[in-house]
């Protein structure tokens, strides 16, 4: 089954005046049609205020739409009698992890979500165990959540949503407040659950080289989805990126630049050791 | 204006069961205009550091020199240190609460004793520098996007004209368009003004890019100082602070491993742009 589609998906904030009137109204996302298949990994690359952040935030019924309609697992998110599988169903993360976290140790802020649906304890504990697990976190399962690093806290946030047992797992900017270490840590997570457990994932970021692994990217741009398609061809086009505000992942820019200056590197190169190869190569060939 | 840091150390719940180090026995210079970077992983430092730079926070032992004298000597005027060393906290749109973005950036001149006309001078000049257009200097700052928001909370401290501006993360969520224009400015308002930059942040392009000198700390302790070409050559023992050094450092070391003669400690995507193309025989376009 599909895990979403959207039919002319559109959001409109209303604007209100000092005596909260409505005086307009804004356009966040724009008559959008996706179809994210089960098991995807789904990239979304935009400029702030591209409307990623009402996208995603429609795909757990936290916003619902102004026009057309979304469907998770084939769930309409304006049926209200559907609103706890959809939550259940699709898990969100987001960008601060101090946010997120409201347990005094990490088992039982993992254990939040489950306790909240009145999940039998004997079974919370046995989510809880498998979800530290999968995020790797298993030795800090008594730690208190603020003494561990940014992307130590992040993975106990993934944990806390994989415990509600998602098919599918919203991460707004996971890693903008992460070092360089914490950013690895939490991709490598991401595409492990992607991987090898079927998670569907729907990664929204602002760093292009988290995106190479993905199956599909979907661009953005006043609301609308502009451009789609792999990374690979995505990221090829390097003007028109620049043009909606973004940029391509370092070795792809790197080749774009030596292309500019005559060298012979074949487009399309997203990765370290395909530029390696490529410059190698050409060495060799001259 | 130098600021000398010498042996300072910081101590959180010194005597009690959760005693924690913050910072240890750190000691460095700020000398007059210099573009400094500050990185190390989440926990490590950084934003304790700087919070004592401009006397916010007193350390456990140690002192600061600001020009040459101990700014907790007793007669020391901690108001003009503030007004000199200007910081940028971590998402200071947060901190935006006139009713105009003109308003809001007058703030921090007005609370100088300027004359109204000097602080809306200051003001309309900070604005211009940050790059927010004019358009937006009578809207209510609330109803800009992230990015015009966090320009318009950095104009309110470059306002103060201060001698040392201290940003702690301040492209943290931006997109990269928005990203490379706010440090484009800072680089440009170091250059015009002459004022000293710390930048903390987590992105090693971006400060092996835009900083002429870089302070690694890890876990309270200064592990290492220099340029960025002397720092990202110890790339493999960054890594073990949760560190890395910029993508094209790592290009180059592969391509230096597979017999091409490329300088590997390069850092920057123009300077590799140009030594591969050295290395390939091609012509400088400039």
């Amino acid at each position: 089954m599909e895990m979403i589609h959207a039919d002319k998906l559109s959001y409109h904030y209303k604007i209100h005046d000092e005596e909260g009137r409505v005086t307009g109204s804004k356009t966040a996302v724009d008559s959008v049609d996706l179809d994210i298949a089960t098991g995807d990994f789904i990239a979304v690359l935009g400029h702030n205020g591209s409307g990623k952040s009402t996208l995603a935030k429609h795909i757990n019924a936290i916003l619902l739409p102004t026009g057309g309609s979304i469907w998770i697992r084939g769930m309409d998110t304006k049926d209200m009698a559907n609103l706890w599988e959809i939550r259940q169903t699709a898990g969100m993360v987001f960008q601060n992890p101090d946010n997120q976290i409201i347990g005094t140790v990490v088992e039982e802020d993992v254990g939040f979500g489950p306790e909240n649906i009145g999940i039998p304890t004997k079974e919370i504990w046995r989510r809880v165990d498998e979800s530290l697990k999968s995020v790797e976190m298993t030795k800090y399962r008594h730690a208190s959540p603020n003494k561990l690093s940014g992307g130590q806290k992040q993975r106990v946030a993934i944990a806390g949503v994989l415990a509600m047992r998602p098919r599918c797992i919203v991460l707004d900017e996971p890693t903008a407040m992460l070092d360089p270490a914490g950013r690895r840590e939490v991709i490598d997570t991401v595409k492990r659950l992607n991987k090898d457990e079927g998670i569907t994932v729907i990664l929204i970021t602002h760093y292009m080289d988290e995106v190479i692994s993905a199956d599909k990217v979907f661009v953005m741009d006043k609301g609308r989805i502009v451009m789609h398609g792999t990374p690979r061809e995505i990221f090829s086009q390097v003007e028109m990126l620049a043009g909606y505000g973004l940029d391509v992942p370092q070795a792809a820019k790197l080749a774009h630049e030596l292309r500019k200056r005559g060298l012979d590197i074949p487009a399309g190169i997203l990765t370290k050791d395909e530029l390696v190869e490529a410059v190698c190569r050409l060495k060799s060939g001259i | 204006m130098p600021i000398e840091i010498r042996n300072l150390n910081y101590t959180y719940g010194a005597g009690t069961c959760f005693e924690a180090h913050a910072l240890q026995n750190i000691s460095f210079t700020i000398p007059d205009g210099q573009f400094l970077g500050i990185i190390g992983h989440t926990g490590s430092g950084k934003s304790t550091l700087i919070q004592h730079l401009n006397g916010l926070v007193k350390p456990s032992s140690g002192d600061i020199l600001y020009n040459g004298v101990s700014i907790y000597s007793e007669n020391f005027s901690m108001r003009e240190l503030r007004q000199n060393v200007g910081l940028v906290f971590q998402y200071p749109e947060h901190q935006l609460f006139e009713e105009s973005v003109l308003k809001d950036v007058c703030f921090g001149p007005k609370n100088q004793g300027l004359s109204p006309a000097e602080c809306e001078e200051r003001a309309r000049e900070a604005l211009l520098l940050s790059g927010v257009p004019q358009e937006f200097y009578d809207s209510s700052p609330f109803e800009l996007s992230g990015g015009q928001k966090r320009r318009v909370a950095i104009a309110g401290v470059i306002a103060m004209h201060p001698k040392v501006l201290i940003l702690d993360e301040p492209t943290a969520g931006l997109d990269p368009s928005g990203r490379d224009e706010i440090l484009g400015q800072i680089r440009d308002l170091h250059q015009k003004t002459g004022m000293a930059v710390v930048l903390v942040s987590h992105s090693m392009e971006d400060v092996a890019e835009y900083v002429e000198r870089i302070v690694v700390l890890s876990d309270g302790v200064l592990f290492c100082e220099g340029t960025p070409r002397e720092v990202f050559r110890r790339y493999r023992e960054l890594e073990n602070l949760g560190l890395a050094a910029p993508q094209v450092t790592y290009i180059m070391h592969a391509l230096r491993d597979r017999g091409l003669p490329v300088d590997p400690d390069i850092t920057t995507m123009e300077e590799a742009t140009d030594e591969i193309c050295r290395v390939m025989g091609v012509e400088d376009a400039s």
